[in-house]
């Protein structure tokens, strides 16, 4: 009885709630990260069961390789790039476009649906559509007329991830939106009030009421945004054609799937993994340092 | 509480850590190979193919009830590569796979996913028999065949007869066969509005993408020669940058786009000639009308002596496979003259059987248009059987796309500059 007492704690029916859920993050993301840092050190390839395979341990072997990798660390590179135009631009585009359907427009659920459609649809449609309006014949270059790039958005290399940071954020803004219009109906309209009456016009109880108003959900998008761009893998596999023109659009996840799965070194692929994991720890942990100091 | 869930979870992660760090025993068995029982097959997703496995099994069914196959089509992945990879390490692979990549062979008997055919007592004789001279470049490193040499689209240049005729060119005998021709013709083309772009092999930085520009044309050029022979690259020889610099005179005159395209671009006409195998036509039928040419070549050979890329899809025995006996019968028996003659009637491809086009003259009197297909399909290169196979043509493709598609080093450095690495590669077991 005792046994079952420790076993269950002093609250049964709490555990018995927030076991699956357990059960789930062991399963789903313990698990999978142990052991992608198992395979980091080792020379590890899948192989069948029943196999009599070779593993040995390499250490920092697999780190080396990585490392001294030019199309590793230019993955780096370029996802620090998306990163430094994705982010502000999300949290700026979509606090304003949440403020402005936030307030007693028309069309104000049409506008809200428009918003979300992007993020619902799958990406392998919407890729289709964005390869017709940026290719060299496309319909942005048809209305810049002779201001186009050239070569193209999407075969430039200075302008290739800047063009996938872009259509990252028009994708996923809807998303976005919502955590702000959620957030927004937490901030009193007694603010507001107090703001007008102190003479504030529409920009400044914006930047003085709103913004300070949405920030936890401000860190919120901040945090999301450099996750699920950290792991930007979609846009350059289909957009750019397997991270072009010449690398300039590669992502480390684009790099992991192709040493990982496609040439058969998960090893190869799981050190970067874990890099990648190391280097969004990092960037989560000074976000989350300036935010909270801001507030 | 808290600390008691961090505690189940920190226990239950390094449990499965440590019981994924257990390793396997066993291997195949020769009891295995004699097993008879019921087996499951799978097949490639297009409809051409499908029909004709279908067919195949019912046929297969209809006069061994004991011994049932089961067919289905690969399930859907990224590519058929990853899902056969997945499976093999799930231990889930069915019997056969019609639908192996060669260049994924040397991966998939690194995981222990293969079955030597040789160790059938028939395995190593029905192969060199079905297939003659071209089977050789399907054994492995250690001299045995993991594949069944199965099917080839012998890669050629396709062209649009009216986007020719638009721009005055003559579309029975195009100037075609020297890279100088090609380069004329190519400009004349797209001078003339013919189309776009003269030839549109896809420019983007997949592995396989250089088995469609570099590879045909270097097979021609070098006379057969593979992109790796006897661990040693090939691709940087003075053939090799011939190849190159033709590519990169096609991309630098803007008469072969850098841009990926959404489509087909010779079927939607935007480019005038196509890079391609047999299985295309069916997917031209009543949308263009086309010829087809051996590969080009510098001095420009006769298409009794062009090679040209196989681009192959053999079949594998996998090793989760218990009633080997059966697979095996069942592979001999879908790769029989009466059915390599229904997968030629259904699908157009070519299957790896030497003298293909004596073998079935009534089909080719038939479809004369596929004629050329079948004298190509005897000359052939594969891509080299080599360990770190797809590492090599992902080195490969990196070094060709910065030079020869987007110009940003010369091709011949660059092809210079693979060299290395891809030895490396090659070199390792």
């Amino acid at each position: 009885m005792r046994l079952i007492g420790r076993v269950v704690g002093k609250q049964p029916i709490g555990t018995a709630f927030v076991t699956p859920y357990v059960v789930f993050l062991a399963a789903v993301f313990a698990y999978p990260l142990g052991f992608a840092v198992y395979m980091s050190f080792h020379d590890y390839f899948f192989a069948a069961p029943g196999a009599i395979v070779d593993r040995p341990w390499v250490g920092f072997a697999n780190y080396a390789s990585v490392l001294s990798d030019p199309a590793v660390r230019r993955s780096f590179a370029n996802v620090g790039i998306f990163l430094l135009i994705n982010v502000p631009l999300t949290v700026v585009l979509s606090l304003l476009l949440a403020w402005s359907l936030n307030a007693a427009i028309r069309w104000r659920g049409f506008f809200r649906v428009s918003y979300y459609v992007p993020y619902v649809t799958a990406s392998v449609a919407v890729v289709g559509v964005w390869l017709f309006l940026f290719n060299s014949g496309g319909l942005v270059n048809s209305v810049l007329g002779p201001l186009a790039p050239d070569p193209s958005w999407l075969v430039n290399s200075k302008l290739a991830m800047p063009t996938v940071a872009i259509y990252v954020t028009w994708k996923q803004l809807g998303f976005f939106i919502l955590l702000y219009l959620a957030a927004l109906q937490n901030v009193s309209k007694d603010l507001y009030e107090a703001a007008s009456m102190d003479g504030a016009g529409k920009w400044k109880s914006f930047r003085n009421v709103t913004v300070p108003g949405v920030r936890p959900a401000t860190t919120l998008v901040v945090l999301l945004a450099t996750v699920t761009g950290a792991n930007l893998f979609t846009e350059p596999y289909l957009l750019t054609g397997g991270g072009g023109p010449d690398g300039a659009s590669a992502s480390p996840v684009l790099i992991m799937y192709q040493r990982g799965i496609e040439q058969g070194n998960p090893d190869v692929g799981s050190a970067i993994g874990v890099l990648l994991v190391i280097g969004v720890l990092i960037l989560a942990l000074i976000q989350r340092r300036l935010l909270d100091r801001e507030s | 509480m808290k600390r008691k869930v961090t505690s189940v979870l920190l226990a239950l992660g390094l449990a499965g850590t440590a019981a994924a760090c257990g390793g396997g025993g066993g291997g195949s068995s020769d009891a295995a190979a004699q097993a008879k029982g019921p087996v499951t097959v799978w097949y490639s997703n297009n409809a051409e193919e499908v029909a004709w496995a279908k067919q195949m099994v019912a046929s297969w069914n209809s006069a061994h009830a004991d011994q049932k196959v089961t067919g289905q089509e690969i399930p859907t992945g990224k590519s058929s590569e990853e899902v056969i990879g997945a499976a093999i390490t799930a231990g889930n692979a069915p019997c056969l796979i019609f639908n192996t990549s060669p260049a994924s062979v040397s991966q998939f008997q690194k995981q222990g996913g293969l079955v030597a055919l040789d160790s059938f007592p028939d395995g190593k004789s029905y192969i060199e028999e079905r297939s003659g001279k071209v089977a050789s470049q399907y054994k492995s490193t250690d001299g045995k065949y993991y594949q069944l040499p199965w099917k080839a689209n012998p890669v050629m240049i396709f062209y649009n007869k009216k986007a020719f005729a638009k721009a005055g060119i003559d579309t029975a005998k195009p100037p075609l066969a020297t890279y100088d021709e090609f380069l004329a013709t190519s400009r004349k083309v797209v001078a003339a509005g013919g189309a776009k772009f003269a030839i549109y092999p896809a420019p983007s930085n997949e592995f396989f993408q250089s088995w469609f520009d570099f590879y045909p044309l270097f097979a021609a050029e070098t006379g057969g020669k593979q992109l790796v022979a006897d661990g040693k690259s090939q691709f940087a020889s003075e053939e090799g940058k011939k190849v190159a610099a033709f590519w990169r005179t096609l991309y630098s005159e803007k008469l072969a786009s850098q841009e990926k395209y959404n489509g087909d671009s010779f079927v939607d006409g935007k480019a005038a000639m196509a890079i391609v195998g047999p299985w295309a036509v069916a997917t031209y039928k009543g949308k263009v009308e086309w010829g087809a040419v051996p590969v080009p070549t510098s001095a420009g050979k006769s298409a009794a002596e062009t090679y040209t890329f196989s681009d192959a899809k053999n079949v594998g025995m996998y090793s989760a496979c218990k009633n080997r006996g059966t697979a095996w019968d069942v592979l001999k028996f879908a790769t029989s003259k009466e059915q390599d003659g229904k997968f030629l009637q259904g699908t157009g491809q070519m299957p790896l059987r030497d003298g293909v086009s004596s073998a079935y003259p009534e089909y080719f009197a038939k479809n004369p248009d596929y004629k050329q297909f079948a004298d190509q399909a005897a000359r052939t290169v594969e891509v080299p059987n080599v360990p770190n196979s797809i590492t090599i043509w992902q080195t490969f493709r990196d070094a060709w796309s910065k030079s020869v598609i987007f110009g940003q080093q010369d091709p011949g450095a660059a092809l210079d500059g693979a060299v290395q690495k891809v030895d490396q590669l090659a070199g390792q077991s």
